[in-house]
């Protein structure tokens, strides 16, 4: 028996491009946003792994900030961030909706 | 067989095969489960998910956040579904069609392992597919709104077991599905929680090396069901570990280890403090429910103590 692969035209309810949730903005749920302080990180990265929404930008393994298109302000970073010297490197702070 | 760094610094260079834009609450813990999970594989990986909180928020309409391929099946048999994947791909793979080495991955919910899909996974198991089953545990239906499941501690309030004059909440004990697992005597069988992250991709990793079925059982704090904070899902994972009611372990071979012993031993009201759904256990008149529910926990810790000083001991 000929194996039939299924593809899009065989079988409707694909999606063909991997990831394109992405050009939904969830950024907009947020009601608190994470404000970041270098000078405080001490690159244990952390709040990239523990972000669920991939909104922490790491760039030659140093944090650089957030994407705040998707970021939902859960709060997660800041509350696991350890910081340096018991100062955290980011904060929650009431998002400005106006 | 080499294995990859699993160290942060390296691990940021590589791409997280799920996108952002997925619908998942805020602070949600399965997208921390299977951002990690995915992390800790370096093979292509299939994948298939029951309906779940997972399925209807990453996979809306036309848009997807999964950058592998993504089977939705339904409720009860995601675990059979991809082993018939799993079967196609051997075959094609016996024929000269497919090269690739790949691996196969179930990301589930707890409604859809301990209760709805369990005849499938059973079955899964049972006939010895290569693919890996991750059960992302939040302890009740989550998507629906809160329904108690076969996951759902003992005294948790949820909307079918809502803690009032007729009952506490829910009075029958979790099911025990690492146990149930391990007796299909499958190679390898674990518990994990995101807040101990090297032990919990090290354990994916470990999995995918091995070839058969594997399952992974893995806590994913939900803040909306449990009635806790946003910001608190590794805190409260954290929490779970360290009082012994998510114990680190995995079961290799039939050989049982647990992968972390907490410092101290904290009691369970710790982990059951910060959330609303055993808010009502801390009343005086359910005090009983408090020092069963603890209880319960010092007995399944001992008993995963005894069983591993006396497999240490060759026993």
């Amino acid at each position: 028996m000929k194996t039939r692969i299924i593809t899009k035209s065989t079988c409707k309810p694909v999606i063909s491009e991997p990831g394109n949730s992405a050009v939904y903005k969830t950024g907009a749920w947020r009601s608190l946003k994470p404000v970041f302080e270098a000078a405080h990180c001490s690159s244990c990265l952390l709040c990239w792994l523990y972000c669920p929404d991939m909104s922490v930008i790491v760039h030659d393994g140093k944090m650089e900030g957030f994407d705040l298109d998707y970021c939902k302000g859960c709060g997660i970073c800041a509350l696991e961030c350890p910081g340096k010297k018991g100062e955290k490197a980011i904060t929650m702070v009431k998002e400005d909706i106006l | 067989m080499t294995t990859s760094s699993l160290k942060l610094k390296d691990l940021v260079n590589k791409d997280i095969r799920l996108a952002p834009g997925h619908r998942m609450c805020q602070g949600c813990g399965a997208a921390i489960v299977v951002k990690m999970a995915l992390l800790a594989i370096d093979k292509p990986v299939v994948a298939c998910s029951p309906t779940g909180c997972l399925e209807v928020t990453t996979c809306i309409s036309d848009s997807t956040a999964w950058k592998i391929p993504w089977i939705h099946s339904a409720f009860e048999n995601a675990a059979v579904t991809l082993a018939g994947v799993e079967t196609m791909y051997r075959a094609l793979k016996k024929r000269g069609k497919i090269s690739q080495d790949m691996t196969f991955v179930v990301f589930a919910g707890d409604g859809g392992t301990y209760d709805i899909g369990l005849q499938s996974l059973s079955g899964v198991m049972e006939r010895g597919h290569d693919l890996l089953y991750i059960c992302y545990d939040n302890g009740a239906y989550m998507n629906t709104g809160t329904q108690r499941s076969g996951a759902t501690p003992f005294g948790a309030s949820t909307t079918t077991s809502p803690a009032g004059s007729a009952v506490p909440g829910k009075l029958q004990l979790r099911k025990d599905i690492v146990k149930i697992m391990a007796a299909h005597n499958i190679p390898y069988v674990a518990q994990a929680s995101p807040s101990h992250h090297l032990d919990l991709m090290r354990k994916v990793q470990k999995a995918v090396s091995i070839s058969g079925p594997k399952f992974i059982n893995i806590l994913s704090p939900c803040h909306r069901g449990w009635r806790s904070k946003a910001d608190d899902a590794i805190t409260i994972s954290k929490l779970a570990v360290n009082t012994c009611f998510w114990p680190l372990y995995e079961i290799e071979n039939g050989k049982m280890k647990l992968t972390h012993v907490p410092k101290e031993k904290l009691p369970v009201a710790d982990f059951l403090k910060p959330q609303g759904r055993f808010a009502h256990l801390f009343r005086p008149d359910n005090a009983w429910m408090l020092e069963d529910a603890q209880r319960q926990i010092d007995a399944e810790w001992a008993a995963l103590q005894a069983t591993q000083a006396c497999e240490a001991s060759g026993n």
